[in-house]
């Protein structure tokens, strides 16, 4: 068992057509743990996020996950960028769920779980239907497996589109607002989802405004304020007990 | 308000006026054109015979459209072969012009600007000069390039030499023109369907490690279909009727073939008939195939998928038995109280 961290940053910084969005963020995700960030909407947790698949580059700064610089590779004192095949299996590794889920419209449910594990991993077919039966049945779907997406309440998509992510087999989950979009009543189904897989020892960073969540699964917070960590360390105290003025402005507003 | 025993509302329905006029008029006009087409005029001769010794004569009247002419040649040998040059003519330059196309609006979307400028440039200039042009261009084409040579270019090393004249036959000439005609349009279709699908299903597809053209192959082009099949189906009846033009690289099709007959017998109209109800029964069988397509490429994007004609039917008969049905019931909770 290694001890290096599954995510590390140190300084990441990003811009966007001149402003910055991300301005020398640092964190550590250990593995088998649950981060929480949270912030108003325009801190950057979301960029954060897509930096670590490298969905988005960023422009300065260490990013690590699992040891490894994302896109890029350090050879003799010099930054490669890496090549499309190597992040595309980077970012297989890492497992994303997305705030309008985000399923394929044109396939069924079981298609949704299915098309990664067999045009990625080259999974076989049969191999590939019994895992994404296994995880539907998880994510208490598996009467579903036959329907279009358009066909689900928001809420069972999520959990389509958690199982979709799980089939991967990942590393890390990342999940970017995934209970933003819910109607209130079917928040719940989701985040017992997520619970479920924090407890199985899933390392995970969440995005989230749910405070509840956070509070209860979290092993550390994050407050990112203006491209910026104001606050972190354990949820219960961060939270009970802000210390910046930005973080009890912030909480009085969601809470 | 005068209700039956069951609630329901009799209504007295508004009476339009208007619509009732519009529809005599309507009728007054389809009745002229049945008759107008239906008619016969008198064609000048007079057909005489002698009955004892009496002769008699009336003028020859025939159908002002031919109608006879036209089922005579409606099945003609040269008719059906033309019509089989017009439709292979259709299908191979649709085929390229469908495949060119959708490279060609890939290329636009890439971040290279040469491919992508290279892309608008085809487009603009097959669009902007007309199919007719295009078509003498490559008809005449081997005036440009008598030999056609297959090797390294720059580099004077040639593999092969073609006679351009025997390469670019009538119908080689035809195709080519008319599909890199057509591709310039189908680019411009493709592309509206390519960014028609959510930037989310790229991120999920990306997310999930697919390279850039397993995320194209598996993902957006699917659903780029339902936005690509209607106009599609637009452009393959259009060029069904626009492959009427290689008439000007001496290709004999439908209406080709039409011409040649009535050159001969001067039956120009009845002709003219021949090839339009062809046109149109061609046409109409693709609709009813583009139908279809679509509802294939619709998995998915719909929560229920509209009904076929045949389902549609079914559901007709059904609503029939139903309102029988619901008419007897309606009169027996009439009587309850």
């Amino acid at each position: 068992m290694t001890t290096t961290p599954m995510v590390e940053a140190i300084g990441v910084c990003k811009s966007y057509a001149g402003v910055e969005v991300l301005k020398g963020v640092s964190l550590t995700v250990n593995r088998g743990e649950v981060t929480c960030l949270i912030g108003p909407s325009g801190s950057g947790k979301s960029t954060l996020l897509r930096c670590i698949n490298h969905l988005e580059k960023h422009d300065a700064g260490k990013l690590l996950v699992d040891g490894n610089l994302v896109g890029y590779e350090l050879r003799n004192g010099r930054m490669y960028e890496r090549n499309d095949k190597q992040i595309c299996s980077e970012r297989s590794q890492i497992g994303m769920v997305f705030q309008r889920f985000n399923l394929f419209q044109h396939l069924t449910v079981l298609e949704n779980v299915i098309i990664g594990q067999v045009k990625v991993k080259g999974v076989a077919a049969d191999k590939a239907t019994a895992r994404a039966r296994e995880l539907l049945t998880r994510v208490g779907l598996e009467a579903k497996e036959k329907n279009y997406p358009s066909q689900l309440s928001g809420g069972q998509q999520q959990r389509v589109a958690i199982a979709r992510a799980l089939a991967m087999d990942p590393k890390l989950m990342l999940f970017d607002e995934p209970t933003s979009a819910l109607d209130p009543e079917l928040v719940g189904e989701v985040l017992d989802v997520m619970k479920d897989l924090a407890k199985s020892g899933m390392t995970m960073i969440v995005v989230t405004h749910e405070m509840g969540f956070a509070r209860e699964v979290a092993d550390t917070l994050y407050f990112l304020d203006r491209g910026v960590i104001e606050e972190s360390g354990d949820p219960r105290s961060v939270l009970s007990a802000p210390k910046s003025e930005r973080l009890r402005n912030f909480l009085s507003k969601v809470l | 308000m005068a209700t039956n025993g069951d609630d329901t509302i009799e209504v007295v329905p508004v009476r339009h006026a208007g619509r009732w006029v519009g529809s005599a008029v309507a009728l007054l006009f389809i009745a002229m054109l049945v008759h107008t087409l239906f008619s016969k005029v008198p064609t000048g001769q007079r057909a005489c015979h002698v009955v004892n010794g009496i002769k008699t004569c009336h003028p020859i009247v025939a159908w002002r459209f031919g109608w006879n002419v036209v089922f005579h040649y409606f099945g003609a040998s040269e008719i059906l072969r033309g019509l089989v040059i017009t439709l292979e003519l259709t299908v191979l330059s649709m085929l390229i012009g469908i495949v060119l196309g959708i490279f060609l609006a890939i290329m636009r979307l890439s971040h290279s600007r040469l491919l992508s400028g290279a892309a608008w440039s085809y487009t603009w200039f097959f669009r902007g000069t007309p199919v007719y042009v295009q078509l003498l261009f490559w008809g005449y084409f081997a005036i440009l390039y008598p030999v056609l040579t297959i090797g390294l270019p720059f580099l004077h090393v040639t593999f092969l030499h073609l006679d351009a004249n025997s390469v670019f036959s009538p119908f080689r000439a035809a195709m080519v023109a008319l599909g890199l005609n057509e591709a310039a349009y189908m680019s411009e279709i493709a592309r509206s369907g390519l960014i028609s699908v959510d930037e989310g299903q790229i991120e999920a597809a990306t997310s999930l490690g697919m390279t850039h053209a397993q995320t194209l192959r598996l993902v957006i082009l699917p659903q780029a279909m339902r936005v690509i099949i209607p106009p599609t189906g637009n452009e393959v009846i259009s060029m069904l009727k626009t492959t009427s033009l290689a008439v000007v690289v001496s290709l004999t099709e439908l209406l080709g073939a039409a011409a040649n007959i009535y050159g001969s017998n001067y039956q120009i109209m009845p002709l003219l008939i021949v090839a339009s109800l062809w046109y149109l029964i061609a046409t109409t069988i693709l609709s009813i195939g583009q139908f279809y397509v679509e509802r294939h490429f619709a998995k998915g994007a719909l929560r229920t998928p509209p009904p076929t004609p045949m389902q549609r039917l079914s559901e007709d008969l059904k609503g029939i038995g139903s309102k029988f049905r619901t008419r007897r019931g309606a009169s027996e909770s009439g009587v309850r109280p």
